[in-house]
């Protein structure tokens, strides 16, 4: 067990510094970008004298290492500081938008990560019979389509041709549960659709390698069930692979869903994330990016350790 | 069903006028304005249909970002435009017939040099926050867009504005640089928003205006929630009980949300879908005629275009009939490379219109010199949607003329502050102004810091200062014309095209027939002037 927390010890300090290093690069690459927030907030209208009077007035003037080395001296208070282009605190500007993200990818998780096993074992336990081709058929042409596509189909079914739910997810801040479950499923069921099928496949290509092993056809000898010998001992084995891509996909489901919530209207971080990149918002495109950096190396790290614990050979290493 | 179909587009039929008629239903105007500031209620000219009050209008609006914010020099696109308008008042307002008429000013008088302009303010007006308005609060709101550190977007609307005072309680006087005869026009500015003030500043931080809406939620990017003022000072005005905006900046999810009944009315609806709309017997589609116009900039000063004949050879070589028809699927009017469009008041009727004709454009090389010619176009879809695509087009139409036009794509993140006004020849719009002054005075005067062809033309800058100053309508008519005739015979710019605005609405929402011929959703007045069906 203390070699558990050493682990976690070690891969969070390990997560810090990446954190650290995303932050510098993320200001070096938004400084690199052509224009700031001066040209892009006043657009066509920007003269000469309005920009210099709206740097000064930002502090943009100053030298960039400066305003870096204030940005994380902030930081460490716990402070995010102020978005540049409307002066509002980002801990507020970027609080309901990441309920908003973290509930959409928790709902799309526990729709998708259960249904991807389950189907995955069932394509494992039924290989190459029709019922495995079907699923693995439908399972990646999901995958294939880009997901503005899936997203416009099931608005065109089910929204428009329908009518059973909204065609944008629309969330006013006192909404009622019920109405965050109904606007949320058509966001919900074009993400599950993306994510499915790696995962199912994942989970089929590792339980099939493990079938063949000598130690499952002793199983099988012995006269076990075929729900027994998958759930008991197949399963544990083939958990590290399995888990490492479900870490993967959850990632993806709170960073990666920016054109979703273009399409869908849903008021999550990633529209915040581009808004602030095309009006060079340095401080919150610096607390989205960290924020979605923590998110991967959280998700990762758990992956690690979740696959060392599960296989004993890692967890009781020799001498 | 036929009966449904002709309903289905309620243009703005004022464009329609035979232009000949033109001045006679601009004077006709002129006397309806004059009746408003009698103080007749507004309802009284609403048409035959008698607003409904109640239910809740829901916009979804292109135009929102979450780096909106609520101080009115930083509005930029119509989602705030659109919400701030149903919150403040601003000093003038432009009816729907285009003409200023008062808002918060009861009335107002300038001196006959048009230099000084007295407002005098309403009397018995509160803020949502309980504050009466005085003309303390207008000076600190207007001088929020003045002064050195101004970041204000409407610093240079005001560029004129020498010194803003109170005199007494109940009036304001602007002292300007020079005379300038639209100046009611130019405090109908959405940005010159009245708000309270506060230690002697304007406290855009709380929100309250004396607007026919109370706002009750604000988060950027996302939404806006109003509610009806209760006490709102104008009569026949701001129906809906409540109103709220929805930013969906996805074209696609835009519509969506109309035809799903999600939303009432949407902006911006892209023009190859309008065919399809125009089938739904619910929806109505609005345009609004010479909105914004393309143009095509030449530098004059550059080494290709320094010869206004080249400059005219390329004037000639525009299919303008065709790009009317392919990049906006007809929703516009042909250009005739002058700024002011055909609903504007100063619009020279007596021109003509400048037509597809390479043979001329050949005689205009030949008279420069030139047996051919070749540039390059810069062009960017950041000008307007379907730029490159005209550009093209333009580029196959000046073959014929023996015109090789090169088309360069340039990315459309800092085209304008890296390409535009830099290179020789690029692609730009311009949202079309209220008045014929400032359109030339901020896109063709000398020095102007939008002089998009660098152009510097004498006569044209001597008749801008004069017509500006000058009170007796007539003759500014006279000089107005004369400058567009000069834009067209002798400036840089390519106008080819007057933009429609295109909104759709459901019909569960209507308006009193007509809407203002500028802007988009009713001259941004969609809130307080349309009622439930």
């Amino acid at each position: 067990m203390r070699s558990i927390f050493k682990l976690l010890g070690q891969r969070l300090a390990l997560g810090l510094l990446s954190l650290f290093a995303v932050s510098v690069i993320i200001f070096l690459a938004v400084g690199m970008l052509p224009g700031d927030i001066a040209q892009a907030m006043l657009g066509q209208s920007a003269t000469p004298e309005t920009v210099a009077a709206y740097r000064a007035q930002l502090g943009l003037d100053l030298p960039p290492l400066t305003r870096f080395g204030h940005w994380i001296w902030q930081l460490l208070h716990g402070d995010l500081g102020v978005s540049l282009a409307n002066q509002r605190p980002i801990a507020e500007l970027v609080g309901s938008r990441l309920g908003n993200t973290f509930s959409l990818a928790l709902l799309a998780a526990l729709v998708s990560v259960p249904l991807a096993l389950c189907l995955g074992m069932l394509a494992a336990l039924y290989r190459n019979s029709w019922f495995d081709r079907l699923l693995n058929t439908s399972a990646l042409s999901a995958v294939s389509f880009p997901e503005f596509f899936v997203a416009y189909i099931l608005i065109l079914v089910f929204a428009v041709k329908l009518n059973w739910f909204p065609s944008i997810s629309n969330l006013a801040p006192d909404a009622s549960l019920g109405t965050v479950l109904e606007r949320s499923v058509l966001p919900v069921a074009t993400l599950s659709l993306v994510v499915i099928a790696q995962m199912m496949r994942m989970t089929r290509a590792s339980l099939i390698n493990l079938l063949a092993s000598p130690y499952i056809e002793m199983a099988r000898l012995k006269g076990i069930s075929q729900s027994r010998i998958i759930l008991r001992h197949a399963l544990p084995n083939a958990l590290a692979p399995i888990v490492n891509v479900v870490a993967l996909n959850l990632a993806y489901l709170v960073v990666g869903v920016v054109v979703v919530e273009v399409v869908f209207v849903y008021p999550g971080l990633g529209q915040l994330l581009v808004d602030s990149v095309a009006k060079r918002d340095i401080p919150v495109v610096q607390a989205c990016s960290l924020i979605f950096a923590a998110t991967y190396i959280l998700l990762n790290t758990s992956a690690d350790v979740l696959s060392i614990a599960s296989n004993p050979r890692l967890m009781h290493p020799k001498g | 069903m036929s009966d449904n179909k002709n309903k289905i587009t309620q243009a703005n039929h004022e464009f329609s006028f035979p232009r000949r008629d033109f001045l006679k239903y601009s004077a006709a105007a002129a006397a309806v304005a004059g009746a408003f500031s009698m103080g007749l209620p507004f309802g009284a000219f609403a048409g035959e249909a008698t607003p409904k009050p109640g239910g809740v209008l829901r916009l979804g609006l292109a135009g929102g970002s979450t780096t909106d914010s609520k101080d009115p020099g930083s509005w930029s696109d119509t989602f705030t435009f659109v919400g701030f308008s149903a919150v403040y008042n601003t000093l003038t307002e432009i009816a729907v017939d285009g003409s200023a008429i008062p808002e918060l000013a009861e009335s107002w008088t300038s001196t006959p040099d048009a230099r000084v302009w007295t407002f005098k303010i309403r009397q018995g007006v509160t803020f949502h926050n309980g504050k009466t308005l005085t003309a303390e609060d207008v000076v600190a709101s207007i001088q929020h867009h003045l002064g050195e550190k101004s970041t204000s977007a409407a610093k240079t609307v005001l560029g004129d504005v020498a010194k803003v005072s109170a005199n007494g309680s109940d009036s304001v006087v602007f002292e300007l640089h020079s005379g300038n005869a639209d100046f009611s026009y130019v405090v109908a500015d959405y940005h010159l928003a009245i708000m309270p003030s506060k230690d002697g500043a304007a406290d855009w931080q709380a929100g309250a205006g004396t607007g026919g809406y109370r706002l009750k939620d604000f988060e950027p990017g996302l939404r806006m929630t109003l509610e009806r003022s209760p006490d709102y000072w104008k009569p026949g005005r701001a129906h809906f009980a409540s109103a709220e905006l929805i930013a969906i900046s996805d074209g696609a999810a835009r519509v969506n949300a109309l035809v799903t009944g999600q939303v009432d009315v949407i902006n911006k609806v892209d023009l190859k879908t309008v065919a399809l709309l125009k089938r739904n017997p619910n929806l109505v589609i609005e345009e609004t005629k010479g909105a914004q116009h393309y143009t095509f900039p030449m530098l004059t000063d550059s080494q290709v275009f320094l010869n206004n004949d080249v400059r005219l050879a390329m004037k000639h070589a525009i299919n303008r009939e065709t790009l009317l028809a392919s990049v906006l699927h007809g929703y516009g009017l042909v250009g005739n490379d002058h700024p002011i469009q055909p609903g504007s008041r100063f619009i020279n009727t007596a021109l003509e219109q400048r037509t597809y004709d390479p043979d001329k454009s050949r005689f205009y090389l030949k008279k420069a010199g030139l047996d051919s010619l070749k540039v390059r176009l810069q062009a960017s879809d950041a000008a307007y949607t379907g730029a490159v695509d005209a550009s093209v087009l333009f580029k196959e139409q000046a073959r014929a003329a023996g015109i090789e036009i090169d088309v360069v794509r340039e990315p459309a993140d800092g085209f304008f502050s890296n390409v535009w006004m830099k290179q020789p020849f690029t692609t730009s719009f311009w949202y079309s102004s209220l008045t014929a002054d400032r359109m030339f005075s901020i896109g063709y005067a000398k020095g102007a810091a939008w002089n998009e062809t660098h152009w510097d033309n004498p006569r044209f800058n001597q008749l801008l200062n004069a017509a500006r100053g000058e009170m007796n309508d007539p003759l500014r008519r006279e000089m107005y014309n004369e400058m567009q005739a000069l834009c067209r015979d002798e400036g840089g710019a390519i106008v080819p095209l007057f933009a429609s605005s295109v909104a759709a609405r459901s019909n569960r929402v209507v308006h009193g027939g007509q809407t203002a011929p500028y802007g988009e959703l009713d001259g941004l007045r969609v809130i307080e002037r349309w009622w439930q069906a």
